[in-house]
């Protein structure tokens, strides 16, 4: 198939015509090809197909909460062409087996590049590394391996994990919670926490283990990414360790960049999530951590629930929000319309930089001609009100829901084929691999 | 007033107007036929997720008085190990019957919740929600002050604050729902309040409070105080580390024998209130808690006169 996508912007820039064949792009310039499906893009904004390096699509186990294909289709509305599964499936991604399960089931479905994550300890016990080499050499090549919802706090364990995996180059992502001062914690501790009575998630948990972590992988001269920081002093760590010349690198999720502690006093648990909301002044230190190159890429931590686990009370509710639909909107609303990022920076941060992170070869690539046609194309100017009954993941509990945002993704290629036209899901991509 | 949730939400004339009927309601508890026909044929709910024995009786006996039925329904631990949800159990109540719901749940904000939901639409009363608030308590808590100040001074109570009145509340401020709701009502009302704690049982946060904090209960007794409110301390902290061991808390900030007779000494007839269950010898010495300065029994019984009027508030219509 041929598409000729027609004056779109690409980064941002100049509008041209990008013309896709055979998943590929073939020209870009002024065009015409009476045979190619035309696009009309003018005032639309090209983008390099989004990568999240960080989302639960929840299959294995628990499909009432989401699966590999809902999952998918998800992160292709929200204009992803990659994601990466986290590993806390039931069972979990611990060995090939899981991770080759999740690939296929991504394969099969169609809609993105789905790579697992692999865990890095047995059952996320933190007690014995799991087979990472393995992971790393099936069909499912997984680079990048993480606990994630459970911190690697013993620092032994974490030292291992960072050595090994530089044999298979590899990278720790590391969900920075020191588990001790953190025990039956229910939102960040300060002032809203004190007036609301509940146990606290103070930011030093965060910031102590990002601490250490940087220190340990200077130390084994190994790669650390370090997994949605929330906390002023936690991107105040990470610039010292860059500037020290640290291979660390770090996410921030889209609900960190937007909302704050005080949503928590409407004790409404669509707003529980691991790490909590943070402060005003955390919310303000992120989006400057993203505007110096301090954090490197934007992870969704897409966790969606099934009703029932978030229509209780804010004790016993589940931890966690969706977020591959809104990702891109916030994004614009929290860095682009308030000056602080270009979109060719946006591109960096969504696509360029997690590609490079997760080692993904055909993802993350420059607009240019011979490049996979992964793309996204967005119309900056288009404001909509969040409906979490309309969207395709099954988990209904976004946190911006009711709230109107800038910014649609019109259409989505993946691998030259348009997973998303005209705003709306189209058809998955037939593998012939 | 729709529900009662938090003294937070108290304008001044509100928690006035709950304190005025609660006098009246008290009256009528000095009579032979203690009851009144308010609530006949309503439904109240007592919904304890938590022990509770002197809570539950209390707006049992707010409810009765005012000829209301009472079911209680009680529920140890959280909605979910028992397998069913608070949305559940609510609805349920709901089928059952109920006009209001009195709730009392290890879980702050879970009032809140059945409140702002669409699960029922009943009146709720927060009779006490994990660390967050109680305010009912500190309406009879403000109650037995206003009440004690004006009988000392022979006036009327009616339609007083407690202006510039000085309070001290001494204990657990870090897990004390009583102290929380204490403190907001207390400002509403007039007074002003100093914290006394140690620093691992105070909130970080708690810097930004409308109070003054004092690590030092011998210096807040020194500087003359009208009320202290001495707050229970919970077994289970001992083990957490809070403190080192019961007598290292009593030695620094228990209302103990020698501090007794500091405050007498400073002439200030100030008030001693515990919200109870007391550990004496820990929190407070025998002699504090059977001085005639202790208030204890007189907040028991005010704190039926409060939940009428509370209860009288939600269910009869809109006095505010």
């Amino acid at each position: 198939m041929k598409y000729l996508i027609r004056q779109a912007a690409v980064l941002g820039g100049q509008a041209t015509d990008v013309l896709i064949i055979d998943g590929k792009i073939a020209q870009l310039g002024e065009l015409s090809d009476a045979e190619a499906t035309v696009i009309e893009a003018a005032g639309l904004v090209l983008l390099p197909g989004l990568v999240d390096p960080h989302t639960h699509l929840r299959e294995p186990g628990r499909e009432d909460a989401e699966t590999v294909e809902t999952g998918s289709q998800a992160a292709a509305r929200g204009g992803y062409t990659a994601v990466h599964a986290m590993a806390n499936s039931t069972p979990v991604a611990d060995n090939a087996g899981v991770v080759e399960q999740v690939y296929e089931l991504g394969r099969k479905a169609g809609w993105v590049d789905v790579r697992p994550v692999g865990a890095v300890t047995v059952g996320l016990g933190g007690q014995q590394l799991s087979e990472i080499g393995a992971m790393a050499d099936s069909r499912a090549k997984v680079r990048m391996f993480s606990d994630d919802g459970i911190c690697v706090s013993d620092p032994l364990l974490m030292r291992r994990a960072l050595e090994y995996v530089k044999a298979f180059d590899g990278v720790i992502a590391q969900h920075a919670q020191e588990p001790r001062l953190t025990e039956g914690a229910q939102m960040n501790e300060g002032e809203v926490s004190a007036v609301l009575g509940m146990t606290g998630w103070p930011a030093v948990a965060e910031e102590s283990i990002i601490a250490r972590d940087v220190l340990l992988a200077e130390h084994v001269g190994a790669r650390l990414h370090v997994c949605h920081v929330s906390t002023a002093g936690s991107v105040e760590i990470i610039r010292w360790a860059k500037a020290r010349g640290i291979a660390v690198t770090a996410e921030v999720t889209p609900h960190h960049l937007l909302l704050t502690d005080e949503k928590v006093k409407t004790f409404d648990p669509v707003y529980k999530v691991n790490p909590p909301l943070r402060r005003e002044e955390d919310v303000l230190a992120l989006r400057a951590g993203v505007a110096d190159g301090t954090i490197d890429v934007i992870g969704t931590d897409h966790a969606p629930h099934p009703s029932e686990a978030k229509d209780c009370e804010w004790g016993v509710a589940a931890m966690g929000m969706t977020g591959l639909e809104t990702a891109l909107s916030i994004v614009q609303h929290t860095l682009v319309q308030t000056g602080l990022l270009s979109w060719a920076d946006v591109a960096r941060i969504t696509s360029f930089t997690p590609a490079k992170i997760g080692s993904l070869a055909d993802q993350g690539r420059p607009i240019a001609v011979g490049e996979p046609a992964n793309l996204t194309l967005v119309d900056p100017a288009a404001r909509w009100i969040v409906d979490p009954f309309t969207m395709a993941t099954k988990g209904r509990n976004s946190p911006f829901a009711g709230m109107e945002l800038p910014g649609a993704v019109r259409a989505t290629f993946f691998h030259g084929h348009p997973t998303v036209l005209d705003g709306a899901l189209a058809t998955p991509r037939v593998a012939n691999d | 007033m729709k529900h009662l949730l938090s003294t937070a939400d108290l304008s001044r004339e509100e928690a006035i107007a709950i304190l005025d009927i609660a006098e009246e309601m008290r009256e009528t508890g000095t009579r032979q036929v203690k009851k009144l026909p308010a609530l006949r044929g309503r439904t109240v709910v007592n919904l304890f997720f938590e022990d509770s024995t002197r809570t539950r009786i209390s707006f049992e006996a707010a409810a009765k008085r005012l000829s209301a039925d009472v079911i209680n329904f009680s529920a140890k631990g959280s909605s979910v190990s028992k397998g069913e949800s608070l949305k559940d159990t609510a609805q349920t109540l709901l089928a059952i019957g109920a006009d209001a719901v009195v709730i009392r749940h290890p879980d702050s904000g879970a009032p809140a919740r059945l409140a702002a939901t669409d699960w029922i639409g009943l009146p709720i009363v927060n009779a006490g929600d994990g660390t967050h608030e109680h305010p009912t308590q500190a309406l009879l808590d403000a109650f037995t002050l206003r009440r004690q100040l004006a009988l000392r001074e022979g006036v009327s109570p009616l339609g007083r604050g407690l202006d510039g009145l000085k309070i001290a509340i001494v204990g657990d401020i870090l897990h004390s729902r009583v102290a929380r709701s204490n403190l907001w009502l207390l400002n509403t009302l007039g007074a002003s309040v100093t914290m006394v704690a140690p620093p691992t049982l105070l909130p970080v946060g708690a810097s930004a409070w409308p109070c003054k904090i004092s690590y030092s209960l011998d210096a807040v007794i020194e500087s003359g105080v009208d009320a202290v409110m001495m707050l229970r301390v919970q077994g289970e902290r001992m083990r957490a580390a809070f403190f080192p061991n019961p007598r290292e808390y009593s030695r620094y900030w228990g209302l103990d024998d020698t501090r007794l007779k500091a405050l007498e000494a400073k002439g200030h007839d100030t008030l001693i209130l515990h919200p109870g269950p007391m550990n004496r010898g820990l929190e407070i010495s025998s002699a504090a808690a059977d001085s005639p300065a202790s208030m204890v029994l007189e907040q028991v019984t005010n704190g039926v006169a409060v939940r009428m009027a509370s209860l009288y508030m939600l269910l009869s219509g809109d006095l505010i």
